[in-house]
């Protein structure tokens, strides 16, 4: 199974605004488990922002992106705005570029995500790093790295829901 | 941009709001001034109060995996380690035993002395047990999350401590947790004292779970392994209580200042049983000035009368 883009033939069927919503929900409950000082996790949120952003840029853009930062801000006890900023920034990389990138395949797509993702922490980096904060170390940066890994294979279970057939065949799984 | 024809706009096709950019900018300026209103002005604790009604049971629920995977892997835990922690438990209790058999003696007898010396009691210390839940996520300060919160009184500022000494103080308090910057954060400052000499000192965190004590002499008197204690200099925290040991001692520090690096005593970023105790009003310049003067009088009043 090949995660479309404009150069595939696969016609998927309408995206569900609920969907999203609960993709970007489940995304947020991960980012807010309490795993300790682990900085190398990568940011679930901004990952799935992103690819929202890539695919339906109608409907999550910027708007979103800050009211999901704004409670990462309160989840996490940081500076207040901080994960704002970086989203907002984020989005309009990714609602800017969508039509560029949807027609690379799902390798260059992440290599077109990289720079978004690794940017964003940069982002926050430089708020914390002005506001006199301690320095986590390279290994922080571990984090968009891996996202950048998960691309794919979170695209695909994202898109599932749009792959399914428009008439049920009782013979077929999914 | 076409230009408008007899004062009409063309109708747009597709209504998508403003263009990318402004909304852009919007965003980002709000955020900006989000930014600075918290970090300088500290305006924003209400509205962070506000939301985390929205967010705690966000955690809670995040949290549930993480606590049944951990609760099922301490079930599974070996018997034998059980029973050691049992068995030292058993010995700590009975050494704490004699102590308390004596302290209520040397209670009565200081408090008779203390009358005698015509001198101020000192604050009782009333404290409360609290629960580290989590350790904040945030990767560029170091705080943690405790179970108390302003429904059970709490108040900002309070000193948290573990068996063994200071853990940290606590900064921010919702309604059903609080959070505690702990001393090993950049920006946590604490008043000490050197033990063994009573140089008084100012501790800060290092990075990577470190104190240093800045703004000492070259010359200062100071040893690898000399105790660290609060000097209550604040008001805040109780004088006395133990901070850190003295790890090492670089006297070619740049500026005239010596690099002192200390381990923390205490427990600070192992999580678990902590006591929240109550903070003394912080002391302010002008008001202790003022309160030491009629106190300085009054000896030399006793003086004059002999």
């Amino acid at each position: 199974m090949n995660q479309p883009s404009f150069s595939s033939r696969r016609i998927l069927r309408p995206v569900s605004p609920w969907f999203i919503g609960f993709s970007l929900l489940c995304a947020l409950l991960v980012n807010l488990m309490p795993l300790g000082r682990a900085f190398w996790l990568p940011d679930w949120l901004a990952l799935v922002l992103c690819f929202w952003c890539v695919r339906e840029p109608l409907r999550v853009g910027m708007g979103t992106a800050f009211a999901l930062g704004i409670v990462m801000d309160t989840g996490y006890g940081s500076l207040m705005g901080q994960h704002a900023l970086a989203y907002v920034l984020l989005a309009y990389a990714a609602t800017t570029f969508s039509r560029r990138i949807l027609w690379f395949g799902p390798l260059r797509q992440s290599l077109h995500v990289l720079p978004m993702l690794v940017g964003a922490q940069t982002v926050m980096l430089l708020v914390r790093m002005v506001a006199d904060a301690e320095f986590p170390g390279l290994i922080y940066f571990a984090g968009a790295l891996i996202a950048t890994l998960l691309w794919y294979p979170v695209g695909i279970l994202l898109m599932l829901p749009q792959y399914r057939p428009e008439e049920k065949d009782e013979n077929r799984p999914i | 941009m076409v230009s408008p024809v007899a004062g009409h706009q063309p109708p747009p096709f597709f209504r998508r709001g403003p263009a990318p950019l402004v909304r852009l900018v919007l965003l980002v300026s709000a955020s900006l001034t989000l930014i600075v209103v918290d970090h300088r002005l500290h305006y924003l604790e209400l509205v962070r109060q506000g939301l985390s009604v929205m967010t705690t049971p966000l955690q809670v629920a995040a949290g549930m995996p993480v606590k049944g995977v951990r609760s099922a892997g301490e079930y599974f835990a070996d018997l034998a380690r059980l029973q050691a922690e049992n068995a030292q438990m058993r010995r700590e209790q009975t050494e704490l035993a004699t102590i308390r058999l004596r302290q209520e003696q040397l209670d009565q007898e200081n408090a008779r002395l203390r009358a005698l010396l015509d001198m101020r009691e000192r604050v009782q210390i009333d404290a409360r047990v609290a629960e580290v839940i989590y350790a904040v996520r945030d990767p560029f300060s170091r705080r943690v999350v405790i179970d108390k919160g302003l429904t059970h009184g709490v108040e900002p500022g309070s000193p948290v401590t573990d068996d063994l000494g200071i853990i940290g103080q606590v900064t921010r308090v919702y309604p059903l947790n609080a959070e505690v910057t702990l001393i090993s954060d950049k920006d946590q400052a604490l008043p000490v004292q050197v033990a063994r000499t009573g140089v008084r000192a100012v501790m800060f965190g290092a990075g990577s779970g470190m104190l240093e004590l800045r703004y000492l002499a070259a010359d200062v008197d100071l040893r690898e392994g000399d105790r660290i204690v609060t000097s209550g200099l604040d008001g805040v925290f109780p004088p006395g209580l133990p901070v850190a040991a003295v790890k090492s001692v670089d006297r070619d520090g740049v500026g005239g200042f010596v690099r002192i690096l200390c381990v923390p005593v205490a427990g600070v970023e192992a999580h678990s049983t902590v006591l929240i105790l109550k903070p003394g009003k912080p002391v302010d310049p002008d008001t202790a000035a003022a309160s030491a003067a009629p106190a300085a009088e009054k000896p030399a009043d006793k003086a004059a009368k002999k």
